[in-house]
């Protein structure tokens, strides 16, 4: 979806500000919202790009407006109440007013090492061979899709080269939706910066993004 | 949206809101058995005291002591990486990427956050704020500028927008003077930012 998330090369924000010796955490709610999302996924059944399409799938002012662990948490609030895990109500209360729902498991604190260090992997075996090579001059697809997409906006439109290969890999684009894994050849494609930005740009310039194959056709 | 995040303490109000929703919220999971709090207290820990940037700079340490080391993880980093025991969430698919005097590497994810959690932990605010995710990939040079160093006129400059699940190492540069060091001298010198790509590493006569 076009959305506030997708910032590169927007123009309305000032410098990046480095906190020295920033800590993990700013407050308390950060922890537990950080924890409470990770270990939810597992009795709700969600995937990444449904996660991420929750977060981004707000107004832009919204979006701007909350600082990132409230996304998460406003996130997070979207996938429960959509799965009936938790009522409004209950979130006003305080407490469960409404039997809970059953779920196939939770994640339990003997379980969190090996579920940490399994993580997500996306690679999957191909089912038939990638449409692009290393060196492929290709174009990025003016698209505009309602729903949760990984290929920024700048990149849209303009033409690159196909640099790394990177296998087969579940397409967020299906997944996030519930449509399935439907893994598509995943590409580096490198876009010059003169090519994304003008002739101003900095000649020295290149800037890649990692595209699924449907994203792209030959330039 | 973190682009604001410095103001957020001037707002007790909304802040507090916060986190009396965050409470509800665990209270209501915990009571209907979704969540176990003693789950939660220990993912907190892991990212809190046990993964975070001195793993990443293990790595890096290596690979500047051990060339045979290095070229395994150009060639192919997650074995590589988890070679030392690092692996997992976040950091299912690494690739490193490595600087030379003609070549500055620099990662972003324009589009959220993502970040390779098992070597570096948790990104700082400043990688989820709106100003690096809008203008790492168009005036990288600007932006380490807003670190305080400036790019030698005609380095190459590559940003790497972290898009899929592939997440994005830096090597940096071995700084001269460290001959014959050991791994955990020159683990000492890689700093989080050089391994994101808007930092370099630090000079022998910085550390003790």
């Amino acid at each position: 979806m076009d959305g506030a998330h997708d910032m590169g090369g927007v123009a309305w924000s000032g410098p990046v500000r480095p906190e020295p010796n920033e800590p993990v955490f700013h407050a308390e709610w950060e922890r537990r919202a950080f924890a409470i999302t990770l270990a939810m996924a597992m009795p709700g059944g969600w995937n990444i790009d449904m996660s991420r399409f929750a977060r981004e799938d707000r107004p832009p002012a919204e979006y701007l407006s909350k600082s990132y662990y409230q996304i998460w948490l406003a996130g997070l609030e979207r996938l429960m109440l959509e799965r009936g895990l938790i009522a409004p109500d209950e979130i006003e209360a305080g407490k469960p007013l409404h039997p809970a729902k059953p779920v196939a498991k939770r994640l339990t604190s003997d379980g969190v090492a090996a579920m940490l260090h399994r993580g997500g992997p996306t690679e999957r075996l191909a089912t038939r061979p990638a449409l692009f090579a290393a060196g492929d001059r290709v174009r990025a697809k003016m698209i505009h899709p309602p729903t949760h997409t990984r290929l920024p906006h700048y990149v849209r439109g303009h033409s690159g080269v196909i640099e790394r290969v990177l296998g087969c890999h579940v397409f967020p684009d299906s997944n996030a939706t519930g449509a399935g894994e439907n893994p598509q050849w995943l590409y580096t494609v490198t876009f010059a910066g003169r090519e994304l930005w003008g002739e101003a740009s900095d000649p020295g310039l290149k800037v890649s993004v990692d595209a699924w194959e449907p994203y792209l056709e030959p330039a | 949206m973190t682009g604001h995040h410095h103001d957020h303490h001037h707002d007790h109000s909304e802040l507090s809101e916060t986190e009396l929703r965050v409470r509800a919220l665990e209270t209501v999971l915990t009571e209907k058995g979704y969540v176990d709090p003693a789950a939660l207290d220990l993912l907190i820990e892991t990212y809190e005291t046990k993964v975070g940037p001195r793993n990443g700079a293990r790595v890096v340490a290596r690979a500047w002591a051990d060339p045979a080391y290095r070229a395994r993880l150009i060639k192919d980093a997650t074995p590589a990486i988890s070679e030392l025991g690092y692996a997992g969430r976040q950091g299912e698919h690494i690739v490193a990427v490595e600087n030379t005097p003609r070549l500055h590497n620099m990662v972003v994810c324009t589009l959220c956050s993502c970040y390779p959690w098992p070597v570096l932990g948790l990104p700082p605010v400043w990688y989820k704020s709106a100003p690096y995710r809008s203008k790492a990939v168009k005036d990288p040079r600007g932006v380490l500028r807003d670190f305080g160093f400036e790019l030698p006129e005609g380095t190459e400059i590559r940003v790497w927008d972290s898009t899929a699940e592939i997440r994005y190492l830096v090597l940096p540069m071995r700084p001269s003077g460290t001959e014959g060091w050991s791994e955990e001298r020159l683990a000492d010198l890689v700093t989080r930012d050089s391994m994101i790509g808007t930092g370099l590493p630090k000079q022998p006569h910085e550390v003790a």
